[in-house]
């Protein structure tokens, strides 16, 4: 049992801190700092400095191009990440598509989309809920008929994350509608370019369009896209689910999160003191101070007791639940640290234009739709309610 | 980063395990307390012979271990039982400020508390004391001929078991400052000390000693004169480790034996546990509980690391400990219903040591404000 990082981690977690020291665009850095949207430009540019360093996809093999490293590693890459304020991998091709193509995809899968994902030539989404399949996934209806050559697509997909910047979804479509409804699911990656297929944004809590939803209609899609076999679909969405469960704790994000706290609360003024000061709002910040502490070793326990490049099982339920209550206290006490200022709506600056000068403290036009976009949280990637029943199943076997 | 054990720390943790999970039982505990007696002196010798208190010192101490981890591993096991043996005031507080403390023949009297021919116990709070270490108003008068010591210790941890006792007291300054206490050996038989046992809630063993006019030698004194305190902080450190795994210990067998119970009572027809409202309760528990264990592994790491460090995770650690334990307490004994209140049923031994380790070394409240005030240091 030693908690101390090893010499060669401390070496290489001041190399990520150089590079992304050097790196890091000022005006991406500013953006993240500051809570204000990050744009498909900043993403991509982003993406391609790290692409260059091999640096892009931490937890995919060399041979195809990934670092390859170990848990311990891509835990503090990720704090690094976060604590220099980069923007976070968006992780549809990345993390979700890329470890069910490298375990169920074909070799020439492989060989056209991944390189395609590093370099940028891809943008992915996730077509996994539909309006009657939320938490109950399996339920999914959009349904594809195999016609000659091609699957024929009809049906819709929501709460698609950042599909408007897409130009490629996986999906799981309906297959064979006589079996079990686990049994009759597949997964398809759908051309979103292909005639019939249309995005809707839906504008969301915060005032911003972040998800959307995408129709099907008789969008023919080649059978080489179907991923393994036919009916096994859901297989690999579990699969991909727990690989979207691994950084799910977002420890690096709550230590960022935590550090500006503790900058905004000593430079606000309440009541003739510095916020940090009050009583009730230091208890708060200390307690979920304390409960990350804790989360920063649960975590690097479970990720750590994964073999290397596989994710971890039911354990990941209980960093999601724990990991997104932190994170969602941190924001909410964000948003209570800017006081009357936290009202204004200020999209125009949230876009990163400067040419509207935010009322109050640099902290404070983000704070509430940060806040309220965090919401998701315990919602998506498997509602909270629904990891505790993942927990209940495989871990209490009640 | 490694967060395995050692093999020398399994092979203790499994050998440990087995014994107390053979000879230590919910009734047996009960019948002991019935009978009016603090601990099994049987069950005590066994645990010495097995090498439990030298694994709590370091080897240039007389022992084999004396880490953090060793410490975190014997205490989760203790706990996972419910022992009520006297281990913590007698190795890891008093033991403790004797082996880092003692000179010459005090050092000695190591040798026989690990092979638990000796008890001590360490009497430091006082009234009014509460959560505050400095609070130290027992006098020490420093004359020509010796040392008087007057006052009155409480909440002494198993000092009717105890041969003798590490006493605080003030040579100089007053209540609430750190300098100016000191440490003195003073045995259980020396004239002008009374001790007056109790039993506390949660089955484990309390006394007050009352001092009267308890003449001392020089030699008896334990370290610098009233320079103890930051001995005393650093003894308290481990203490807080070892009631944090204990805990740990106790919610896991609070945890276990709630889950049976859901898969074993039946209402509507159905076993208990095939209810949701209960299913994500029990989620939550163990979500919570992976957390404690997070805890005490942070503190067990922290333990030789600079004071700041060490006394900021051990007060994270305690406030930790302290809300899962009140959750693992109030949610085992709801979910069981009655029986969980029943004092035949082991759940309420876990549950009354469970909340009653908030009360020991700083409660939440406590730890909250002194993180607080630790950060802003």
């Amino acid at each position: 049992m030693d908690l101390n990082y090893t010499s060669t981690q401390d070496a290489f977690r001041a190399e990520v801190a150089a590079f992304l020291s050097e790196n890091l665009p000022e005006h991406i850095r500013e953006k993240v700092r500051l809570g204000k949207r990050i744009s498909k430009a900043d993403t991509e540019e982003w993406n391609a400095i790290l692409n260059a360093q091999g640096w892009l996809a931490p937890n995919w093999p060399q041979e195809y191009g990934g670092a390859e490293w170990d848990a311990v590693q891509r835990q503090i890459f990720e704090e690094e990440c976060c604590l220099a304020h980069a923007p976070r991998l968006v992780p549809f091709g990345l993390t979700m598509l890329a470890p069910v193509l490298l375990k169920f995809g074909s070799e020439a899968q492989r060989r056209h989309f991944l390189p395609r994902i590093l370099n940028g030539e891809d943008w992915w989404c996730q077509g996994y809920s539909e309006p009657g399949a939320g938490s109950d996934l399996a339920a999914v209806k959009t349904r594809a008929v195999r016609e000659g050559d091609h699957y024929v697509v009809n049906g819709q997909k929501t709460w698609t994350t950042l599909g408007q910047h897409a130009n490629w979804i996986f999906c799981l479509v309906r297959t064979n509608t006589e079996v079990k409804k686990q049994a009759g699911i597949s997964f398809l990656l759908i051309d979103m370019n292909t005639p019939g297929v249309t995005v809707r944004p839906i504008e969301l809590i915060d005032g911003e369009a972040e998800v959307n939803e995408v129709f099907f209609d008789n969008v023919r899609v080649p059978v080489e896209n179907l991923i393994g076999e036919e009916d096994m679909g859901w297989t690999y969405a579990k699969y991909l689910l727990t690989h979207e469960r691994t950084n799910i704790a977002g420890v690096g994000f709550s230590n960022a999160a935590l550090t500006t706290l503790k900058k905004v609360a000593a430079g606000t003024l309440a009541g003739g003191r510095p916020l940090d000061q009050n009583p009730h709002f230091a208890a708060r910040m200390a307690q979920v101070e304390i409960d990350l502490m804790a989360m920063r070793t649960t975590n690097l326990r479970v990720v750590s007791a994964a073999a290397a490049g596989q994710a971890p099982g039911a354990e990941s339920s209980m960093l999601k639940v724990k990991g997104t209550q932190i994170r969602q206290e941190l924001t909410s006490l964000l948003r209570r640290a800017a006081g009357p200022d936290a009202m204004p709506f200020l999209p125009e600056y949230l876009e990163g234009g400067d040419n509207q000068d935010p009322m109050g403290p640099e902290h404070a036009p983000a704070a509430a739709p940060n806040y309220f976009n965090m919401r998701k949280l315990s919602i998506f990637g498997g509602s909270n309610e629904v990891q505790r029943s993942i927990i209940t199943k495989a871990i209490l076997e009640l | 980063m490694d967060f395995t054990l050692t093999e020398e720390r399994s092979m203790l943790r499994d050998m440990l395990g087995r014994f107390l999970a053979e000879s230590y039982e919910h009734e047996m505990r009960q019948k002991l307390l019935a009978s009016g007696q603090s601990h099994s002196t049987e069950t005590f010798a066994s645990l010495a012979e097995l090498g439990i208190l030298g694994a709590l010192f370091r080897e240039e101490q007389g022992g084999f271990g004396g880490e953090g981890f060793d410490i975190a591993v014997v205490f989760e096991e203790l706990g996972r039982v419910g022992s009520i043996e006297p281990i913590l005031g007698n190795a890891v507080l008093a033991g403790h400020l004797l082996a880092t403390l003692g000179q010459g023949a005090q050092d000695e009297m190591i040798g026989s508390v690990i092979s638990g021919e000796t008890v001590l116990a360490f009497a430091h709070a006082e009234a009014g004391s509460r959560f505050d270490l400095s609070h130290v108003q027992v006098k020490a008068d420093i004359a020509a001929g010796g040392i008087t010591l007057d006052g009155v210790k409480t909440h002494v941890i198993n000092g009717g078991d105890a041969q003798v006792f590490v006493v605080s007291a003030r040579e100089s300054g007053e209540a609430g400052d750190e300098a100016g206490i000191s440490l003195f050996l003073v045995p259980a038989n020396t004239p002008g000390v009374s001790v007056a046992v109790r039993t506390n809630i949660d089955g484990t063993s309390g006394a007050t000693v009352t001092l009267s006019e308890v003449q001392l030698q020089e030699d008896q004194r334990l370290g610098k004169a009233g320079g103890s305190f930051a001995a005393i902080e650093a003894a308290t450190a481990q203490a807080i480790l070892a009631v944090s795994a204990e805990a740990l210990g106790a919610m896991e067998s609070a945890k276990a034996l709630t889950v049976s119970y859901l898969k074993e009572r039946k209402q509507f027809g159905i076993p208990i546990g095939k209810f949701q409202a209960l299913q994500h309760r029990m989620a939550d528990m163990l979500i919570e509980i992976e957390q404690a264990r997070s805890a005490v592994v942070n503190l067990a790491s922290a333990l030789d690391k600079p004071r700041p460090i060490r006394e900021r995770e051990a007060s994270a650690t305690k406030n930790l400990i302290g809300r899962v334990g009140a959750l693992v307490a109030e949610e085992c004994i709801q979910m069981h219903g009655g029986i969980g209140m029943t004092g035949e049923y082991a759940l309420s031994h876990f549950a009354r040591r469970l909340t009653m380790i908030d009360h020991q070394f700083g409660d939440v409240d406590h730890h909250l404000e002194r993180f607080i005030a630790l950060k802003s240091a």
